[in-house]
């Protein structure tokens, strides 16, 4: 059989600080194989974008992995120095961040900003960078890329700019794509526009896709696979369409009745009591325990089992029958 | 029904800021855009007694600069806003404390030196709603009504989480005993369990004091959650109005079909795959709105007349108000 694409094994990411550890990651495991989408779904918190970060190797301090092992194309990412990482990183790992304004320099035309990065990886003259340049935000949906070439970010709207990252994030035709939220910022039309087309892309390129995101429907629409965060540690993991019609774990449970979509109009929510406790004192045992109405001391006091199956769940007591 | 609060044929424009700056750099020859947005355009409106109306729409639609001026913070640049009949702006104080915001983000809304018990506490006070002594009792009961404990009346707002914030800001909003309230994204910064949390006493509450709101959101199935009626903006304009029910059901403007279509949604059946449908374009400038029918660039149904004529706000088959000749 061949390696996976991507293989993750208990991967922990620290951040000390002087109140003490956050463990921000704390032993996630998957495997991602080629051409495939698969959403990192938790609310504010819950380590999804650090296991982004953690991936491709842009962790600030003081967050470091503590522990664990991430081997891409057979490759060990962890304790990669970062000049090899560099050569790794926009080349055949990219990733497309929240805000897009925040991403593009103000300063420098678009096609400046491309060109950078395909010189980056070497061996491409200048014309050729600003024929691949154009040819990818073609791609993308830009009309009269070659025209654009020549604009600055701030010459964009908020939708064109993220589309611009897209663009620059397929210039190498990576094998793996994380796309960190991209749609959060946007209006819902714009999103529509932007998740469609993320999604033909990846079909189109054989692209694996990690699409990291708090919101259940969009990543229902868009994910083979979908990996529930909480508090660092993998609720629940399977196929998109198993997890949400027969959900295993409480909490993702709790996360589908919170949304509006599931009750009767002005009927009340079913909520999660509660809040997300502080990441410095992440409870013994189910870290969800304090939160969940059928936890009992068991819960409290020793970690649930992570299983090995397509669809599993991180709990001691997981539900049983569809939703 | 009877109508609480009235906004007549409003408008509102910004007009850029010129600086002394701006004005040396037109002496040499800078181009200066003084053209002025038009945020709000020629809306009318009426909220009823006890009803909670929702106020939809994309970044940019004016439907928070509308609230604002609802709320009597921003005042027309064309057009009137009545309260029970008379004007909050002319009548100043006494009345604008009638209605009350609640404001998206809970980390900027709360005084960060200031103690909860006293930002409760401040409103009622100035307005004589409660004397200095009954203070203590008064914030601890309003903060046992939404759901904290009532021991945390001295605590101050970095020691609450942005959940239990936002039910702060609603306790100081709902103490002043306003007629109308005003929200504005309540829950768009909350994490989806919070947000449940907050839409639940939202709606508790809305049964309790008998509320009258104004309800600001993009998210259209919070708005669909909790109003009976919704209004859908788009460019500054009012396209459609109808309650809650039908407009989900029957959506008459295209526009409003469109942005349902675009929200993915969640099926549970299995049924996996991509659930929605892009409208087509972007959003256009406000500085240049388009001809006509401010949609029409993006609609599917346009034709000539469209570019050419602005529709009217008019009665719709499913008994609301649509803003489209082909509807």
């Amino acid at each position: 059989m061949k390696p996976a694409l991507l293989q993750v094994r208990d991967l922990r990411t620290h951040f000390e600080t002087r109140a003490g550890t956050i463990k921000a990651v704390d032993g996630v495991s998957f495997t991602l194989e080629r051409g495939e989408i698969l959403g990192l779904v938790g609310e504010s918190g819950s380590g999804k974008s650090v296991t982004g970060f953690s991936l491709i190797g842009l962790l600030d301090p003081p967050g470091r992995i503590a522990g664990g092992s991430i081997t891409f194309q057979g490759q060990e990412l962890v304790g990669l120095p970062q000049a090899e990482m560099r050569k790794l990183r926009g080349k055949r790992i990219a990733m497309i961040f929240q805000d897009p304004a925040a991403t593009l320099n103000p300063v420098l035309t678009i096609g400046q900003q491309m060109m950078m990065a395909v010189q980056a990886h070497g061996g491409t003259g200048q014309g050729a960078a600003l024929a691949l340049a154009e040819r990818s935000l073609t791609r993308v949906g830009i009309p009269d890329a070659a025209t654009r070439l020549n604009a600055y970010p701030h010459e964009f709207s908020g939708g064109m700019r993220q589309r611009v990252a897209i663009a620059i994030a397929l210039l190498h035709e990576p094998q793996l794509i994380i796309a960190d939220e991209p749609t959060t910022a946007l209006d819902v039309s714009i999103q529509a526009q932007i998740l469609a087309e993320m999604k033909t892309l990846a079909q189109d390129s054989g692209t694996a896709l990690i699409w990291i995101s708090h919101d259940l429907a969009i990543v229902s629409s868009l994910a083979d696979r979908v990996i529930v965060l909480y508090l660092g540690r993998i609720m629940e993991f399977g196929p998109i369409a198993d997890v949400l019609r027969a959900p295993l774990h409480p909490y993702t449970r709790g996360l589908l009745d919170s949304l509006p979509a599931m009750a009767d109009p002005g009927q009340k929510l079913r909520q999660i009591p509660g809040s997300t406790p502080s990441p410095l004192h992440v409870p013994p045992g189910c870290p969800f325990a304090p939160r969940c109405a059928q936890a009992d001391d068991h819960c409290r006091s020793d970690p649930p089992p992570v299983g090995d199956e397509r669809h599993g769940a991180f709990c001691h007591y997981p539900l049983t029958g569809p939703a | 029904m009877k109508d609480i609060l009235t906004a007549e044929n409003v408008s509102r424009r910004f007009s850029p800021h010129v600086t002394l700056g701006d004005r040396i750099a037109g002496l040499f020859g800078a181009k200066l855009d003084r053209r002025p947005v038009m945020a709000v355009t020629d809306v009318t409106l009426a909220v009823q007694r006890g009803e909670t109306l929702g106020l939809v729409g994309e970044s940019g639609c004016g439907k928070s600069t509308l609230g604002r001026m609802l709320a009597g913070i921003l005042e027309p640049s064309e057009g009137t806003i009545h309260l029970n009949g008379v004007s909050p702006m002319q009548a100043g104080r006494k009345t604008t404390t009638r209605i009350q915001t609640v404001f998206q983000d809970p980390f900027a809304s709360l005084n960060p030196r200031r103690r909860v018990g006293d930002t409760i506490t401040e409103g009622p006070i100035t307005h004589g709603l409660i004397t200095r002594s009954e203070a203590d009792s008064f914030s601890a009961d309003w903060l046992a009504k939404v759901g904290l404990d009532p021991a945390y009346v001295s605590r101050f707002p970095h020691q609450f989480s942005g959940g239990q914030r936002q039910r702060i800001a609603i306790a100081r909003a709902l103490a002043m005993q306003p007629d109308v309230l005003i929200c504005d994204e309540p829950v768009a910064s909350l994490d989806v369990s919070i947000q449940a949390q907050i839409l639940n006493l939202f709606l508790d509450l809305r049964r309790e004091f008998g509320l009258t709101t104004v309800f600001i959101s993009h998210d259209l199935s919070v708005v669909r959650h909790v109003s009976d009626r919704v209004a859908v903006m788009y460019l500054g304009r009012i396209v459609e109005v109808a309650d809650a029910h039908s407009l989900y059901a029957m959506p008459q403007h295209p526009y409003t079909q469109a942005l349902l279509d675009s929200v993915p949604k969640l099926s549970l059946d299995g049924n996996i795959g991509v659930t929605f449908q892009p409208i087509r374009g972007e959003l256009p400038s406000p500085l240049s709105p388009p001809s006509g029918c401010a949609f029409h660039p993006r609609c599917l149904k346009a034709a000539d007349l469209c570019g050419r004529q602005r529709p009217r706000l008019e009665k719709s088959s499913n008994s609301g108000l649509v803003a489209c000749h082909y509807r």
